[in-house]
């Protein structure tokens, strides 16, 4: 049973998403899907106490512990491996714990958001998605990524659309994201089809190596499938200039469904991102290719100020909260691009507590839909005194956001801030700390609505939001809270995972 | 000459993937782009059958029985994996094409139209 746990992770919610379809009903299906996503969780848990705490007793343990997986019994470069390492194994409980957390909190909203004959089918579709995300992680080979990432990509258009009860500005983001997101996927076959074509292999370790061997004598072939690969991964990860799909599409979906892409789908593809640059083609090589570190880094400062400035000027929050999540993804290529253990680990970081806090914070907005039906800022003045505990929560949230030390938010500015000074990047550094001021503004006009102005005179009375929504809110913000004073568990599985991802033995 | 000549497949792939991706970005019509976006999707596929043939390669099925005996095969085989994964390759494409047809009968529905700028202007109205 213990050593089926990588591909059961993936096996089960592949499997409860048909059945979902089968059951229909509407309390056994979401259900159904609940325990799924919890049971999904509890095994990527086993599965990080065995990557992470090999022998049982602490973290020293050495830096490349990986847990592999043959398909049907074939060996590694012939069959099909998975293959779960300190980075893998890390993302993986990030999304089948916000998978979990989300999903908890769906039952409630979705009754308001979604039409209740689609609910089966947003079940479906939900573990459908997570299944292709968590296969990303765990496949050790390029063309089964390839599969899932169009398993979870299909599976969020057709989640996106869902949002067409509220508004039908819904169906025409999903549209546009299937057209840019197939053309990213198409992209990103590409490089892997000249890569294949190079080398001959499709295993992630075995090419890494062949490339290694013979390098040179591919330049070029490598050079082309590099250039295919980052821009199809920049636009999955919604990179600036490549993000366009991205504030209409979280803008109109589902709240449920916002909350839980916004946290994982992105990410993921900053996963996909750090594997083919670190793993397959090795930084030695791609950089000496291209001066990717340098285009990374202008692309993410650029975006980090030009998503931020677009996010003061939004009406809905939740737009305002998806041009935010595109500057989140600068801080998070910024670390990339620095290309340092210190500058990883502070994207790594960064990927966890952003789950949380973006999480955090779409899920509170979910509730002030519950109860307003709108998310537009005029209709949230005086919410604060209206709304206390999921303002709160709201509060906590845009605070790490901004970065105030003791939340989760300060410790990947900390880390990133002192990266750049590694380097002696001060302009960089100074960046890094005006764009946290760009993030104070959009977040403290929220604030200042919900807090410091009396609500309309005709506006209709509200309650707080049901205790099923504000649990789930409450645990990804405490979450967010915790790891913002509690860090030896997340920095130190991201300081690994970056050592392990530049192959520096510690 | 000669080189640019015999490796015509990749100017086929290339053409096609121009073709296809200028569609996506040029055309209005919601049905046309898909279109566009399944010729620049076929294009790669395209690109992977090519990348597996080799000259007067056959599929390798069976070994014939004289090559048992000898021990080693008479005739050329062509690489089969390309083919393979192309082969998955197309049920994505078809399952995103049938998602993208779906989506433009519901945007039909909801705007009366599947003219991109005249969504635009009926979003900008409302």
């Amino acid at each position: 049973m213990e050593q089926h746990l990588p591909v059961l992770a993936i096996v089960v919610p592949l499997i409860a998403a048909p059945l979902c379809v089968l059951i229909r009903q509407r309390t056994l299906v979401f259900g159904t899907a609940i325990t799924v996503c919890w049971a999904t969780f509890a095994m990527t848990v086993l599965l990080l106490l065995r990557v992470v705490y090999c022998d049982g007793s602490d973290l020293i343990t050495p830096a490349a512990n990986v847990v592999t997986y043959q398909m049907g019994g074939w060996l590694a470069p012939w069959g099909i491996e998975y293959r779960i390492d300190s980075l893998s194994v890390f993302m993986l409980v990030i999304v089948s714990g916000i998978g979990a957390v989300v999903l908890s909190y769906a039952p409630l909203s979705s009754a308001r958001e979604i039409h209740r004959e689609q609910h089966y089918l947003f079940c479906a579709a939900y573990l459908l998605c997570m299944a292709g995300l968590l296969g990303i992680l765990v496949t050790g080979d390029l063309f089964n990524l390839f599969v899932f990432l169009e398993i979870s990509s299909l599976s969020s258009y057709a989640l996106i659309s869902l949002g067409a009860r509220q508004s039908r500005k819904a169906l025409t983001a999903a549209f546009q994201y299937l057209v840019m997101g197939t053309i990213g996927a198409t992209f990103i076959l590409i490089g892997i089809g000249l890569l294949y074509q190079v080398t001959g292999t499709l295993n992630m370790a075995d090419m890494s190596s062949r490339l290694s061997e013979n390098g040179e004598v591919f330049n070029k072939v490598v050079l082309v499938a590099l250039a295919f690969l980052t821009v199809g991964v920049s636009l999955k990860m919604a990179l600036f200039p490549l993000h366009a799909w991205l504030p209409g599409a979280y803008a109109y979906a589902p709240s449920v469904v916002t909350a839980f892409l916004a946290a994982t789908a992105t990410k993921v593809s900053v996963y996909i991102l750090l594997r083919l640059v670190f793993t397959v083609i090795r930084p030695e090589l791609a950089l000496q290719l291209v001066p990717l570190d340098k285009g990374l880094m202008l692309l993410s400062l650029i975006g980090i100020f030009v998503a931020s400035t677009a996010a003061i000027y939004q009406k809905n929050i939740k737009r305002m909260l998806a041009y935010s999540s595109v500057a989140q993804i600068g801080y998070i290529a910024l670390g990339i691009s620095l290309a340092s253990v210190s500058g990883l680990t502070a994207a790594i970081v960064h990927l966890l507590n952003h789950a949380m806090i973006k999480g955090g914070l779409f899920l509170a907005m979910g509730c002030i839909a519950y109860r307003l039906g709108s998310v537009e800022i005029d209709d949230l003045r005086g919410i604060g005194r209206r709304m206390p505990v999921t303002m709160f929560a709201w509060l906590l949230g845009g605070l790490g956001l901004i970065g105030v030390p003791t939340t989760a938010g300060f410790i990947s500015k900390w880390y990133l801030v002192s990266a750049a000074l590694e380097k002696d990047w001060w302009p960089v550094a100074g960046l890094i700390l005006i764009g946290s001021l760009l993030t104070l503004i959009y977040v403290w006009r929220v604030v200042e609505i919900a807090y410091f102005q009396s609500p309309v005179e005709s506006a209709e009375p509200v309650t707080e939001a049901p205790l099923a929504m504000l649990v789930p809110t409450w645990i990804l913000i405490g979450a967010s809270l915790f790891f913002g004073l509690q860090t030896s568990f997340s920095v130190g599985v991201a300081r690994r995972a970056a050592e392990m991802l530049l192959g520096v033995v510690s | 000459m000669n080189t640019v000549l015999s490796l015509y497949n990749y100017w086929i792939v290339i053409f096609l993937m121009m073709t296809g991706f200028y569609i996506v970005i040029a055309r209005q019509n919601l049905v046309k782009k898909v279109i566009g976006l399944n010729i620049f999707q076929i294009s790669v596929f395209l690109l992977y059958i090519t990348m597996g043939k080799i000259e007067n390669g056959t599929a390798p099925i069976l070994l014939l029985e004289k090559d048992l005996q000898a021990g080693e095969p008479s005739q050329v085989y062509s690489n089969p994996l390309p083919s393979v994964l192309i082969l998955t390759a197309i049920v994505v494409g078809v399952a995103t094409t049938a998602l993208a047809l779906a989506l433009i009968v519901r945007i039909r529905e909801a705007y009366g139209t599947i003219e991109e700028h005249e969504i635009l202007e009926q979003d900008l109205e409302s």
